[in-house]
């Protein structure tokens, strides 16, 4: 009988995150046997609690990086990985929770917890990038679980995954969706954000909220004077680029510019 | 029945044109509301047209409106255009098996055999989609160059087209040549008259036409109703939203190529590709190739790509045109000056889509006109 081909292992790590981008894995159903199939699944905290040594073929990180233990944590994890991937908003750009790199993180905790002295916290928090080097990002929040498993199936093969940087609107206009910004005048994200949900928001008549982070080649200003245009107002466009995303740079960028504007009206 | 011979067909027998149709085994598809919108989807009846309804078009503005009378195709164009059935978003061009599990297994490409071959009947075609689509023959099936998923669904489309009677606010096929009348290269053309009995002036255009035309209830056309519909069509044309001054329009564009002006698009401009892909004449796609998790089966498939991008113009290295600038003037510059180079004509047929459905409202009329404008200030300049 010949020897089974040896599987390469596949590593699943948690930071601060909701597991979330985890929940997406598992919930490839269908896949999960052929995943299974293919690699080793050496740890995935959501689904067992088995841990398997290194060296990694393909570690996938969610979550961002909050605690000096974790900024610790990821060099080793990177160096026992030959490929290391981002998976979702809070490994790749910070999450929801790199709000606080916008306040006082002291504040915060004192606010919070009964024993602030116990909370070993980092005043920001941040994507995994800021740490280690990173070959590939796979945005969203949570990710798309048929992009997931076009990534695993491409890294798999060696090919080139097929996850395009361009905006929401391609897939909108390539499903055929109306444009709800044009004909209803509700305010979209869809022109300055990534693609990959498959224009989700927008087929259901809500604006994109932006979940996969900044398309390639933003332009956020000109979008924000398109929402003025519809009658948002300063601080509702702010919290438009203050969401999952927020630490992504054309976002935190475009954030800021209104935080000035709207200090220097009041 | 002389040929172009025009005859009256009341609106309450337009029903006997969809049966007819459907009979000869036609998938009809044409106007329809939906999401806000009138888009073009598969039509059983008569009630499945926007009757009553019109749409208010702007730059990056599109609404719906209820008119005061019971116009069956009293509105302009929508978000949807024809290339979506002929030249479908995602097609899937074949499939491929490997038989040995990942390793150096024999490799075999499946054709991709159609479960289905629509034939369509395209109702409500305007005048400026009828040149779209000539323009897409034109690219997609000249005899040296075909796409025969392409050439074998618009061989068996019949075409029935509408004249416009009115103009939208972002229409300047007058300006194109290509409208508001239809001129050739539809099976019937319709012409909407409300004053007095709500009824269709008919004319076929082709054989094929005169055949569906002779299964219904019509009577020939009065002069007083010729008359009536071409002084429409003369009214559409001199109401057009938008001109675009297409003299010298080439030259001046290849001469503007450093033109600051292209900067100050891209200031506004969100390169997000939708005029690229409301266009009904872009035709420009990619192609992905995947894979499943064994490695034994793979699929390639065509998609509507844009030249908004930066993958578009990815060679080794990077992006060609990594700049908007790069990108806005590239779209421009093919719509209206290097498409002539390649087709002999314009790529632009005056349709409005990209100014309708621009988030930013960036308006290709008005920055034709600023370079216009800009390079004759620079030119009388000392
Ligand atoms: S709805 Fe949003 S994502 Fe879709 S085309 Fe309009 S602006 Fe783009
Ligand atoms: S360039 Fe604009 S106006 Fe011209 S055909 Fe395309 S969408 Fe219509
Ligand atoms: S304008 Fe752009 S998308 Fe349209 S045909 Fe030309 S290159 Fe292709
Ligand atoms: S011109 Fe308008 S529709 Fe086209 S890419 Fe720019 S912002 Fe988008």
């Amino acid at each position: 009988m010949p020897k089974p081909a040896k599987r390469p292992k596949l590593a699943v790590w948690k930071f601060a995150s909701c597991d979330g981008c985890q929940l997406s894995l598992l919930d490839c159903e269908d896949e999960l046997l052929a995943i299974a199939g293919a690699v080793e699944i050496a740890n995935f905290p959501e689904a067992s609690r088995a841990v398997v040594g290194g060296p990694y073929a393909l570690s996938l990180v969610e979550g961002s990086i909050t605690t000096p233990h974790d900024a610790e944590r990821i060099h080793a994890i990177r160096r026992s990985s030959r490929m290391l991937v981002t998976i979702g908003a809070c490994a790749t750009a910070g999450g929801i929770q790199a709000l606080r790199n916008f306040k006082n993180v002291r504040e915060m905790t004192a606010i919070v917890y009964a024993h602030p002295e116990y909370i070993a916290t980092l005043n920001k928090s941040t994507p995994i990038k800021d740490h280690v080097a990173v070959d590939f990002e796979l945005r969203g929040c949570p990710v798309n679980k048929f992009q997931l498993v076009e990534l695993i199936s491409a890294l798999l093969h060696g090919r080139k995954p097929n996850i395009p940087a361009f905006s929401v609107c391609m897939e909108c206009k390539r499903r055929g969706a109306i444009c709800i910004m044009t004909a209803r005048g509700i305010p979209c994200m869809g022109p300055v954000t990534q693609a990959g949900c498959g224009a989700l928001c927008p087929g259901y008549e809500r604006g994109c909220f932006g979940c996969f982070g900044p398309k390639e080649t933003p332009n956020s200003h000109s979008l924000s004077t398109i929402w003025s245009g519809l009658g948002v107002g300063e601080q509702d466009i702010l919290r438009a680029y203050r969401t999952f995303n927020a630490n992504a740079e054309p976002f935190r960028k475009e954030a800021e510019s209104h935080e000035r504007e709207h200090h220097q009206d009041h | 029945m002389e040929a172009g011979e025009q005859f009256i067909l009341e609106a309450a027998r337009l029903g006997e044109l969809l049966s007819a149709l459907a009979h000869q085994g036609y998938e009809v598809i044409g106007p329809s509301i939906r999401d806000g919108a009138i888009v073009y989807e598969p039509v059983h009846t008569v009630d499945d047209l926007p009757r009553g309804w019109t749409d208010e078009q702007g730059p990056g503005y599109y609404r719906l409106r209820r008119r005061d009378d019971d116009a069956l195709f009293g509105f302009n164009v929508g978000p949807h255009s024809w290339k979506k059935f002929l030249y479908p978003a995602s097609h899937r061009l074949f499939t491929a098996t490997c038989q040995q599990n990942g390793t150096q297994g024999a490799f075999r490409i499946v054709e991709e055999v159609p479960s289905r071959q629509p034939r369509y009947a395209f109702l409500g075609v305007r005048a400026c989609e009828l040149h779209a689509i000539a323009i897409l023959d034109k690219v997609l099936a000249s005899p040296n160059y075909t796409d025969p998923d392409y050439k074998r669904l618009r061989e068996s489309t019949f075409l029935v087209a509408v004249n416009c009677t009115q103009a939208g606010a972002t229409c300047f096929c007058a300006s194109m040549g290509t409208g508001p009348g239809a001129d050739s290269g539809y099976d019937l053309v319709l012409t909407e008259l409300l004053e007095g009995s709500h009824r269709f002036v008919v004319r076929a255009g082709s054989s094929r036409g005169a055949d569906v035309l002779a299964a219904l209830t019509t009577r020939v056309a009065s002069a007083e109703e010729r008359e009536l519909a071409s002084s429409q069509l003369d009214h559409a044309a001199a109401h057009m939203g938008r001109q675009l001054d297409t003299g010298g329009l080439q030259a001046l564009l290849y001469r503007s190529y450093d033109h600051p002006h292209w900067e100050a698009i891209a200031q506004r401009c969100l390169s997000c590709a939708n005029c690229t892909l409301v266009c009904p004449t872009c035709f420009c796609t990619t192609i992905e190739d995947v894979t499943d998790l064994s490695g034994d089966h793979a699929e390639r498939w065509r998609r509507w790509d844009s030249c908004f991008t930066t993958a578009f113009s990815y060679l080794h290295g990077g992006s060609v045109r990594s700049s908007t600038k790069a990108r806005y003037r590239q779209w421009m510059v093919h719509k209206l000056a290097a498409w002539i180079d390649q087709f002999d004509e314009s790529g632009c047929v005056g349709c409005g889509r990209c100014i309708a459905w621009c988030p930013a409202g960036i308006d290709i009329t008005a920055e034709a006109r600023a370079l216009r404008e800009a390079q004759a200030a620079g030119a009388h300049a000392p």
